[in-house]
């Protein structure tokens, strides 16, 4: 097995008392979705802004695609490949859905520093854009504005923008939140279509989702990884049942 | 009755055109300078607009740039009317009475100072934001107040107005050509910016700075460089304004001023290209319809501000095209 | 630079400073609480040192003017809550922004129709002017003195609603929790109608105070509006601490600068430019210091939002 292109190596991020991250050492193989699950207040927010560089972290470093990125912000590790999407979706509301995924086209393109050429009249950003629109199933909704869009929509819209970027890597918060039983079944399978382009660290509360879909399953419990197996290790696992899967049931 | 912006626009543009020719034709000269002045308040709100109605940032302290501009015409022409030397420590200049070296520094100047406020400013966000933009107005207008040997409280005049190759800039007419002409090179500038790479990742990171962080760009550094260009607009059309009036003060520096390029933005409509004006011309109309009838027209001003902000947001615009504004 | 000019200049700082808290205190529970930007506040501040003026002018009575100070701000604050501000609380910053601008207009046009442009005077009552002796034989303004020690006393007062008193309790629950505070059945926009109205007080008493010292005219609110706001962007958004550590800073830096920076580049330049330099250097002493706080930490000294 080849290096893993995301791991991160004893974090641990305290908020006064709380032990929010506690010495989580996780990692992402090249071609594999690993689902992080955990009861509500587990620190999973708080251990992806770490991953992703909003937050920095007390103890522990972050590697990525063979780096040490521990020191870098986000913006950077987004160039460096590192694709995320949000919990609450992260668009421009106001903006149709296609200037959102140019947004993505002119970060993964020239960048911003581009002052005299529409953006939208600027044909490597719309083909990159619209080729991400296509991916998601979202091409004829292309000038609609984002605030009129489904929240079904809209999420599909949240991997669009990251699909525009082509990242080594995804980090997904709640893909499947709010979706209906439905949304959530077109979302796992995009989502395992996605699995051969780039490998995905979901964190998901959905169950269903989760074990249609993981290789691994890590099992965050304040702040610490109790534990990290194949889906059957995970469902096996008594200490995971008492912890999580227990009082959930 | 909707009608289209585009044409709206138009309409609007070839008003502040038609009024000044008409008084042109009747001989009013008065008329012609309000229609500059409307221009040039617009000029500096169009810098403004960049900020606040792409980037999202309330800038209270927008007059900075716009008595930069100011205070820039005012020394370059003082030094050259009384034949003084302006010692630089790096280098020593005469002054000059020429418009577009006067531009050039009004906005240089601008832009660097913009550079710092932003740079500090920026590490902020929301009521912060605006208190300490606020702040620093305040901290130029006293400045500029305790700067003696630039006239301190009283200001600086400035006998002829500055001179500009080829034109009579004297003659109030061709003065008006300068800043409209200006003023819609700058329009067409603003439209191509804001339809750009960086206008559209400027807006985007009003709207979700989260986002456009990962997709690899810099929200800050995005807001930083529309500080900077916004402040370089503001600031040329306060070179103007003194050119103007022939006249700078403190008084250019007032956080009134700074509401004022506010209020401006939004009586037309934040975040439309042709909003500033709009509320330009509003503006100068009501402050001489008004201020002719009472002393105490800022009263109105501020009841029918209150107005808008309570019950019609988009402005003028906004009621004209029937669509809802940006919002901030 | 004797001692007694040292400690006589430390004494006007502390008692700009505590002038500026009456202000910063309002500024900074309203924000706190309601999460308003109010730039009105410096137009209560003016209701009170014209309602000072104008009454204790009428009766004699300086007691009396300050208590219509404190009433004709009270009110005028609560007026403009019940009409205008309460339709805003949730609004974006920049409604907030130009509603209280727009505020500003109709309060200073207002009151120079009512009472036109030329500055009334409020003379400090008979029984605390001139100077009384301190320690070390210090003569001192007696007027002065007291503004400190009713800041002061303002100040405990104010820390003792907040933290020791049931309305303290849903003051700060409102910081926190609104819809908590609504959940336990606590009135919320009479509590906020409340605050409002105990800042505009606060900032009509302090207009009233600094009123015997300076002149009353349109437009003395403002400067010390934005002061105010220099003082709760070092003390940090809504922490009343924050507000007095910032308020007494931002006195004794305008204070002490003013006196001492002319006097320190006299060290090494003439006379006159060192004059010149240091008074205008001196002018932008506070907003220096604020650009250095901000850079340490950018929500201030004791703010907790990001």
């Amino acid at each position: 097995m080849s290096e893993p292109i995301l791991a991160t190596h004893n974090l641990t991020k305290r908020f006064g008392a709380l032990v929010a991250t506690d010495d989580v050492s996780i990692d992402l193989r090249r071609g594999e979705i690993h689902a992080i699950i955990g009861p509500n207040g587990a620190g999973k927010s708080t251990l992806i802004k770490q991953i992703c560089g909003g937050l920095r972290p007390d103890a522990g470093r972050v590697a990525f695609n063979g780096r040490d990125v521990s020191h870098q912000g986000t913006a950077e590790r987004a160039r460096a490949g590192l694709g995320r999407t949000f919990q609450i979706s992260e668009l421009a509301m106001e903006d149709s859905v296609l200037e959102n995924a140019v947004l993505g086209a002119i970060g993964a393109e020239a960048g911003a520093w581009r002052f005299w050429r529409p953006a939208l009249k600027t044909r490597a950003l719309i083909d990159r854009a619209e080729a991400a629109l296509d991916r998601v199933g979202l091409a004829d909704q292309r000038h609609m504005r984002c605030a009129d869009l489904s929240h079904g929509q809209r999420r599909q819209l949240e991997v669009a923008v990251a699909l525009t970027l082509a990242p080594k890597a995804f980090v997904m918060d709640e893909p499947m939140a709010g979706l209906g039983a439905d949304g959530s079944k077109t979302m796992t399978g995009f989502l395992e279509s996605l699995r051969d382009e780039a490998p995905i660290l979901l964190v998901e509360h959905d169950m269903d989702a989760v074990f249609a879909l993981a290789d691994r399953i890590s099992v965050l419990v304040y702040g610490k990884i109790i534990a990290t197996g194949t889906v059957d290790q995970i469902r096996a696992s008594k200490e995971v049942r008492d912890a999580y899967l227990g009082d959930a049931a | 009755m909707r009608l289209s912006e585009p044409l709206v626009n138009t309409i609007v543009l070839a008003g502040l055109l038609a009024v000044p020719l008409y008084a042109l034709v009747v001989d009013e000269p008065f008329t012609i300078t309000l229609a500059t002045r409307a221009a040039i308040l617009a000029l500096a709100a169009v810098g403004l607009n960049i900020l606040l109605g792409i980037g999202g940032l309330v800038s209270f302290g927008h007059a900075v740039f716009f008595g930069i501009g100011g205070y820039a015409m005012g020394i370059l022409a003082f030094h050259a009317q009384t034949y003084t030397t302006l010692d630089l420590a790096v280098f020593t200049t005469e002054g000059t009475k020429s418009m577009p070296v006067i531009w050039l520094v009004a906005m240089g100047l601008s832009a660097a100072i913009a550079f710092l406020i932003g740079l500090l400013s920026l590490r902020t966000s929301g009521v912060y934001f605006i208190m300490i933009t606020l702040a620093f107005g305040q901290m130029f207008f006293y400045f500029a107040i305790s700067w003696a040997q630039y006239g301190g409280e009283d200001g600086l005049s400035i006998y002829v107005r500055n001179g500009f190759p080829g034109l009579n800039t004297l003659v109030p007419i061709q003065f008006f050509g300068i800043c409209f002409t200006i003023l819609c090179i700058t329009l067409f500038l603003k439209a191509r910016l804001q339809a750009s790479s960086f206008g559209l990742a400027l807006n985007a990171a009003r709207q979700t700075p989260a986002r456009v962080e990962t997709v690899g760009l810099n929200p800050t550094r995005l807001k930083l460089l529309a500080f900077v260009i916004s402040g370089a607009i503001t600031g040329l059309a306060g070179a103007l304004f003194a050119d103007l009036n022939r006249f700078v003060s403190p008084t250019m520096f007032s956080w009134q001023l700074s509401g004022e390029l506010i209020v401006l933005i939004i009586i037309g409509g934040v975040g439309r290209l042709m909003g500033p004006v709009i509320g330009a011309c509003i503006f100068v109309a009501l402050e001489h319809f008004l201020g002719g009838l009472t002393e105490f027209w800022h009263v109105y001003l501020g009841i029918i501000l209150l107005c808008i902000v309570l019950f019609g947001r988009g402005g003028v615009i906004g009621l004209l095209t029937g669509k809802v504004g940006a919002h901030v | 630079m004797s001692t007694i000019l040292v400690i006589e200049q430390i004494l006007n700082g502390l008692q700009f400073g505590v002038m500026l808290f009456l202000m910063a205190a309002g500024l900074t529970l309203i924000f706190g609480v309601m999460g308003l930007i109010n730039l009105a506040h410096g137009s209560l501040y003016m209701v009170g040192a014209f309602a000072a003026a104008a009454v204790a002018g009428a009766t004699g009575s300086f007691l009396l003017g300050l208590i219509a100070a404190l009433a004709a701000a009270a009110l005028a604050g609560a007026l403009v809550e019940l009409v205008v501000i309460r339709r805003i609380y949730n609004a974006p910053h920049l409604d907030q922004v130009l509603a209280t601008f727009a505020l500003i207009l109709i309060f200073s046009e207002g009151t120079r129709w009512i009472f036109g442009s030329f500055p009334l005077f409020l003379d400090i009552p008979k029984a605390l002017s001139g100077p009384v002796t301190l320690p070390g034989g210090i003569q001192y303004p007696l007027y002065r003195l007291t503004l400190i020690g009713i800041g002061l006393l303002i100040a405990i007062g104010l820390w003792a609603l907040i933290e020791r008193t049931r309305l303290g309790i849903q003051i700060r629950a409102g910081e926190n929790d609104r819809e908590m505070i609504a959940a336990l059945g606590v009135d919320i926009s009479k509590l906020y109608t409340f605050v409002f109205a105990l800042g505009a007080a606060l900032a009509g008493l302090a207009g009233a105070l600094v009123g015997a010292i300076q002149s009353v005219q349109v437009g003395m609110g403002e400067p010390v509006l934005i002061l105010a706001f220099v003082v709760i962007v070092i003390g940090g958004i809504g922490s009343i601490r924050g507000a007095f550590i910032g308020a007494l800073l931002v006195g004794l830096t305008d204070t002490l600068g003013g006196v001492f920076l002319p006097e320190f580049f006299k060290l090494f330049m003439e006379t006159g430019a060192a004059q010149k330099t240091g008074s205008a250097l001196a002018s932008m002493g506070i907003y220096v210091l604020m650009g250095l706080v901000l850079i340490w930490r950018p929500t201030g000294l004791f703010g907790a939002r990001a």
